[in-house]
């Protein structure tokens, strides 16, 4: 039996408590009206250069500003007489941070809360200059035709305000959420494989299964808490999920979406809080009958209690594989509600599938390093790392699929998703590529590197981090924009359910041996060798 | 060199015996020729201590060879040569276009590396069509093994170890 260590324990508590007060300090720091993020606008723009802030403060030079990358129109520079305007060239690092904001806003007429219509704009028209906007040649889209009556540049800029005043709010529970379905998801992933292994009879695993059972007990407590999240989505208490919004679906509304009313008979709270509730129980009642059933097999005098999980994985993986592409639909593809993409639940399926191998085999490494794991060596390490391998490869060809696809026919309604994650979000969109795909592929291609624990470790964090930010990647675009940071809040929320995590799979852990006593195939897993 | 060049084969009927033949004869410090199978015998090639394949860093540089060939030679076609626009794919630099030409270049890396590995395995086992067949003993493409040792010493006294090691048959041959 395992005991949990005091230190351990401690260390995971310090983490939780750390964890709080970030998250706390992000709600807190939050701007609470438009006023904190006018200073804070003001304060930011100064850093880069008085002749940008300048230009910031003054409403027209600031509305003729056009950010979008590449087409920096001529005409619109050439109409700026600002003197403010001249160092906004130079300052495009700045109009990184900021002006996406303000070109993007400054068309967000139709939805000012409506994030993902940032996207939108930035494909549609070139120009955010008001004097020529009878020269946006889409005049067919209600935006754009909406913007024509809207000339007054100073309520232009206090619809930026507004626009980036949501933002922020939406940071810390955006931080939130990704590190909640983060983790949760993790333990899903270690569940998806226990099923797997339990399905395929696999002869190597069976002395792992107590460990990826203990790593699925985060799965209960994960799953209230995200439930719980969720609920505070349909109140309200948020505006992560755009579709949400009031009026939405309203012909008489201002903020009428015809896109969203298209998709209300699918995207609404009850139905989605409904489909949320099912699978997460789905999931959970199929991890306890799996767990209770495989330890009363210790006890049994015959198979069936193994007869009996088997079954029960099979059916649970029929049912995760549908539950989980509607899962991915509902919980991560709907907060970029006019984006749709038929390989998404796929695409997040790797991405946490991997992280849950990855996840065994660093607690199995560290469970084999206290001396407890008596039966499990270098080649079952070896088969995790080759998992870990090849499903990092997986993913990779998934993310390309998906991406090349979409960049090679370049339509306009799927492109905006990677225009805006390329664009505001070089470095995470690309570096998720390099930790996840170049530095496993490099580092886990060598055989006898898969047998060394410091390696996998290293491996594994990396993995581990760059999945962390492919989630960041698939949520942040869509609740903060460009108002992106890792910051407190972020690292707050991933420190707060780490130690969580750890908490509830150590304990787990105690609860039952490390080594099943009468399972079939026992013997042979005791004795795996490659 | 002497001019004869004696060895000895021992022939098995069955793996297990030939395994712990192999160490036996390690142990003894006789020197081993070759082994012949009829099918490859799981661990074999650590109990007779031989070294392990590079094969795989082989197939490591191939792709990585594949995978320069393609990048340059798609640079050179699309970009250098002759950057066209092709329906608005941008052709001002390599890295602008490459996702159209990441398709190619993972087939080019797995063709090189799959390709060149099988060749240079053909070239090291001297593998080639007419090449004249290597076996000692017709019986080892069936259902025998054989091991070839080679003859040192009191030959009387080699063949009884032989024969205790569990041999259906153990033969001293002449080679030349």
């Amino acid at each position: 039996m395992y005991t949990i260590s005091s230190k351990l324990k401690t260390f995971s508590i310090v983490l939780m408590v750390l964890g709080l007060l970030g998250i706390g300090y992000g709600f807190l720091t939050a701007p609470k009206d438009i006023k904190e993020v006018e200073a804070i606008l003001a304060a930011e723009s100064h850093g880069h250069g008085g002749g940008h802030g300048e230009a910031h403060e003054a409403a027209p030079a600031h509305a003729t500003e056009t950010h979008t990358e590449g087409h920096a129109a001529p005409e619109a520079h050439a109409t700026a007489d600002s003197a403010g305007h001249d160092a906004g060239v130079a300052d495009a690092g700045h109009d990184e941070k900021s002006a996406t904001g303000d070109a993007a806003a400054s068309h967000d007429t139709a939805t000012a809360s409506v994030d993902s219509a940032s996207a939108k704009d930035k494909a549609f028209s070139t120009q955010t200059n008001p004097e020529s906007v009878d020269k946006v040649e889409m005049g067919n889209n209600p935006v754009v035709n909406k913007h024509e009556a809207h000339v007054d540049e100073h309520a232009e800029h206090q619809e930026h305000l507004e626009h980036v005043f949501h933002q922020l709010q939406n940071k810390p529970w955006a931080a939130l959420y990704v590190a909640c379905i983060f983790f949760l998801l993790i333990s899903m992933g270690v569940l998806a494989f226990y099923a797997i292994q339990q399905v395929a009879q696999a002869g190597w695993s069976p002395v792992l299964f107590r460990v990826m059972e203990g790593i699925t007990a985060y799965l209960p407590i994960g799953s209230i808490l995200f439930f719980i999240f969720l609920l505070t989505c349909a109140f309200h208490w948020n505006h992560l999920f755009v579709w949400m919004a009031d009026g939405v679906t309203d012909p008489k509304s201002e903020h009428y979406d015809a896109l969203i009313a298209g998709k209300s008979g699918y995207l609404n709270v009850p139905f989605w809080l409904i489909r949320a509730a099912i699978f997460l129980t789905g999931w959970n009642i199929y991890r306890f009958y799996a767990r209770k059933t495989f330890a009363a097999q210790d006890e049994a005098n015959d198979d069936s209690n193994y007869k009996k999980v088997f079954k029960a994985s099979a059916g649970f993986l029929v049912f995760f594989i549908v539950s989980e592409s509607i899962m991915s639909w509902d919980w991560i593809m709907s907060l970029d509600p006019h984006w749709f993409s038929t390989l998404f639940g796929w695409y997040v399926f790797a991405s946490f599938f991997v992280s849950g191998i990855t996840t065994i085999c660093l607690v199995t490494l560290y469970l084999k390093s206290k001396g407890l794991l008596e039966y499990v060596n270098t080649s079952h390490i070896h088969d995790l790392a080759k998992f870990m391998f090849g499903i990092s490869v997986f993913w990779t060809y998934l993310w390309f699929s998906q991406f090349m696809l979409i960049w090679y026919a370049n339509i306009p309604e799927e492109v905006t998703y990677f225009i805006q994650r390329i664009n505001d979000y070089t470095l995470p969109f690309w570096g998720a590529v390099v930790m996840n795909f170049v530095f496993p592929i490099l580092i886990l291609v060598n055989t006898d590197f898969k047998r060394i624990t410091w390696i996998l470790v290293m491996a594994g964090i990396v993995i581990l981090a760059g999945h962390y930010i492919d989630f960041f990647n698939m949520i942040m675009p869509a609740t903060v924009g460009t108002q992106w940071f890792i910051g407190i809040p972020e690292i707050g929320s991933v420190l707060f359910f780490l130690g969580l995590f750890l908490l509830v799979v150590f304990s787990a852990l105690t609860k039952a041996p490390l080594l099943p006593k009468r399972n079939p195939f026992i013997e042979e897993s005791k004795h795996f060798h490659y | 060199m002497s001019t004869t060049n004696k060895v000895l084969h021992a022939i098995y009927n069955d793996d297990d015996v030939l395994m712990d033949a192999v160490k036996k004869t390690r142990a003894a410090h006789y020197h081993i020729e070759d082994v012949f199978t009829p099918f490859p015998v799981h661990g074999l090639d650590k109990a007779m201590g031989i070294a392990p394949t590079r094969l795989a860093i082989c197939a490591f540089i191939y792709g990585c060879i594949g995978l320069s060939v393609a990048t340059w030679m798609m640079n050179n076609i699309m970009i250098q040569d002759w950057p066209q626009d092709i329906g608005g794919k941008p052709s001002f630099s390599y890295l602008q276009n490459m996702p159209a030409f990441v398709p190619v270049m993972f087939e080019m890396t797995v063709f090189f590396a799959a390709h060149l590995m099988v060749i240079t395995f053909y070239m090291r086992s001297r593998l080639w069509p007419f090449k004249a067949a290597e076996n000692p003993d017709v019986r080892t493409t069936d259902d025998h093994f054989l091991m070839e040792v080679s003859v040192k010493g009191d030959e009387s006294e080699l063949v009884s170890f032989f024969q205790r090691t569990g041999a259906v048959e153990v033969k001293l041959i002449e080679k030349h």
